[in-house]
C-alpha cells in the first residue's frame, strides 16, 4: 500500500513541478500578435492600394499569413513575391493578373486651376498625402503618395492624372538579374520535360 | 575525454539510431522533402533529445532509483518528454515563427519519437553516468540530424531526377533509406561500445 501511495505522490509531484515550469513558461514567451505577419507587412509596399482585394497591406500580410496567394501585389510587382516566397519558404509564382499588372512606380498630380476644393480626393486617400480644404485648391504631397490610383476615380472633374517618377541618380537601380535556376542549360531541360 | 568522444562516435555513426537500430523513423520520413525543413527539425529534435536525456537521468537517479521506483520509469520518461517538447515548442513559437510554421505537426510530435523515449530508456539500461548521458542524447541527436540531413538532400536531388513511375514518391525514399542505413552498416565494429 506504501509503495503504491508513494508512486501516485511521486508522479502527482513531477507533473505539479513540471507544470510550474510550462506556466512560467508560457509567460515568459508570450506571444503578442503574430510575428510572421509583421515580417511580411514589412516586405509589402505599403500602397495600401487595396489592388489585392483587401483593404490594405496589413490585412493582405494577415491573409498571406493565413495562406492565401502571394501573388496580388501589383505595385511591389515581382521582386516582392521573390522576397515573400523567400520569406515563406514557398516557389515564386508570376503575378497574378487578374489584380493589375506591374507598372513604373507614378505619383499623383492635380491640375490645380481646375481643382474645385470638392475634398473627395482627401477622402479617398489612404495615406493622407493630399492637402486641402473644402472650396480650397487641394494639391499632392509627393514623398507621401504611393501611387496607388485611388483618388482618380473619384474626382469629378477629372484633374488628377498619374505622372510616371522620373528615373534620377538617386532613384535609378540595377536590372535584377536572371534567376540563377535559369541559368544552367541542364535545369532548363528537366524543366520543359516536367511541362510535357 | 576519449570515454566522449567514443560515445559520439558510436552513436552518430556505429548505432546511428535512425539508420543502424531504426529508431525515429517517422519524422525520418515525413520532414525530409525539403532541406530547411529538415535542418529546422533537425535543430528542434537535437535539442529535445539532449534535455531530454539530461531530465530523464536526473529523474531517474534522484527520484526513482532511491524511492525504489523503478518500474516507473517509462511513465516518468514520457512525461518529462511531454514537457520538453511542450518547452521546446514555446521557445520556437517565439524566436522563429516561421520555422514554428514549417514544422508543424511535426514539432508536437518529437513527443512521439521513439528515439526520444530509446535514449532516456538506453541510458538506465547502459547504467551511464551523467555526464555519459548527456554525450548519449547529444550523439544521438546529431546522429539523427545527420541521416535527416542528409536523406533530405538526397531527396531533393531525386526531385529533379527521372525516376521510374511506380517508383515515385514514397516509394524512392524508402529504396533510398534502405541504401543509406545498408551504407552505415560499413561504420559497424568501428567502435566496441
Amino acid at each position: 500500500m506504501d509503495s503504491v501511495l508513494s508512486a501516485i505522490l511521486v508522479l502527482l509531484g513531477l507533473a505539479l513541478v513540471f507544470g510550474l515550469i510550462l506556466g512560467y513558461a508560457s509567460v515568459r514567451f508570450k506571444i503578442i500578435g503574430n510575428p510572421l505577419v509583421e515580417q511580411i507587412d514589412a516586405i509589402l509596399p505599403q500602397t495600401q492600394c487595396g489592388q489585392c482585394g483587401y483593404p490594405g497591406c496589413r490585412p493582405y500580410a494577415q491573409a498571406i499569413s493565413d495562406g492565401d496567394a502571394i501573388n496580388k501585389c501589383p505595385p511591389g510587382g515581382q521582386s516582392t513575391i521573390d522576397q515573400l516566397a523567400e520569406l515563406l519558404n514557398q516557389e515564386s509564382i508570376p503575378l497574378d493578373s487578374e489584380h493589375g499588372t506591374e507598372d513604373v512606380r507614378k505619383v499623383a498630380y492635380i491640375r490645380e486651376d481646375e481643382c474645385i476644393g470638392c475634398t473627395k480626393c482627401i477622402q479617398a486617400c489612404p495615406v493622407d498625402a493630399i492637402l486641402g480644404a473644402a472650396k480650397l485648391m487641394h494639391t499632392v504631397i509627393v514623398s507621401e503618395c504611393t501611387g496607388c490610383d485611388l483618388c482618380v476615380e473619384p474626382c469629378p472633374v477629372d484633374c488628377i492624372d498619374m505622372i510616371p517618377v522620373a528615373t534620377t541618380i538617386g532613384s535609378w537601380k540595377w536590372p535584377a538579374p536572371p534567376s540563377p535556376l535559369q541559368i544552367i542549360a541542364t535545369d532548363k531541360r528537366v524543366q520543359t520535360e516536367e511541362l510535357h | 575525454m576519449t570515454d566522449f568522444l567514443l560515445i559520439l562516435i558510436s552513436t552518430v555513426l556505429v548505432n546511428n539510431f535512425v539508420l543502424v537500430q531504426f529508431l525515429g523513423l517517422c519524422p525520418f520520413m515525413g520532414v525530409s522533402n525539403k532541406l530547411e525543413t529538415a535542418m529546422g527539425m533537425s535543430l528542434a529534435t537535437t535539442f529535445v533529445l539532449t534535455l531530454s536525456s539530461v531530465c530523464s537521468y536526473l529523474v531517474y537517479t534522484y527520484l526513482l532509483a532511491p524511492l525504489d521506483l523503478v518500474y516507473l520509469q517509462t511513465v516518468a520518461f514520457i512525461l518529462v518528454i511531454a514537457v520538453v517538447v511542450q518547452f521546446t515548442e514555446m521557445v520556437v513559437h517565439k524566436t522563429s515563427p516561421l520555422l514554428y510554421k514549417v514544422l508543424g505537426i511535426f514539432l508536437p510530435l518529437i513527443t512521439t519519437n521513439c528515439a526520444v523515449l530509446g535514449v532516456a530508456l538506453l541510458n538506465i539500461r547502459k547504467q551511464n553516468s551523467f555526464m555519459e548521458s548527456i554525450g548519449y542524447g547529444f550523439g544521438a541527436a546529431v546522429g539523427f540530424s545527420l541521416a535527416l540531413v542528409l536523406f533530405s538532400a538526397i531527396r531533393e536531388r531525386i526531385a529533379v531526377a527521372e525516376v521510374p513511375v511506380p517508383f515515385r514518391g514514397a516509394a524512392i525514399g524508402m529504396i533510398t533509406a534502405g541504401l543509406m542505413s545498408l551504407a552505415f552498416m560499413g561504420f559497424a565494429g568501428l567502435v566496441k561500445f
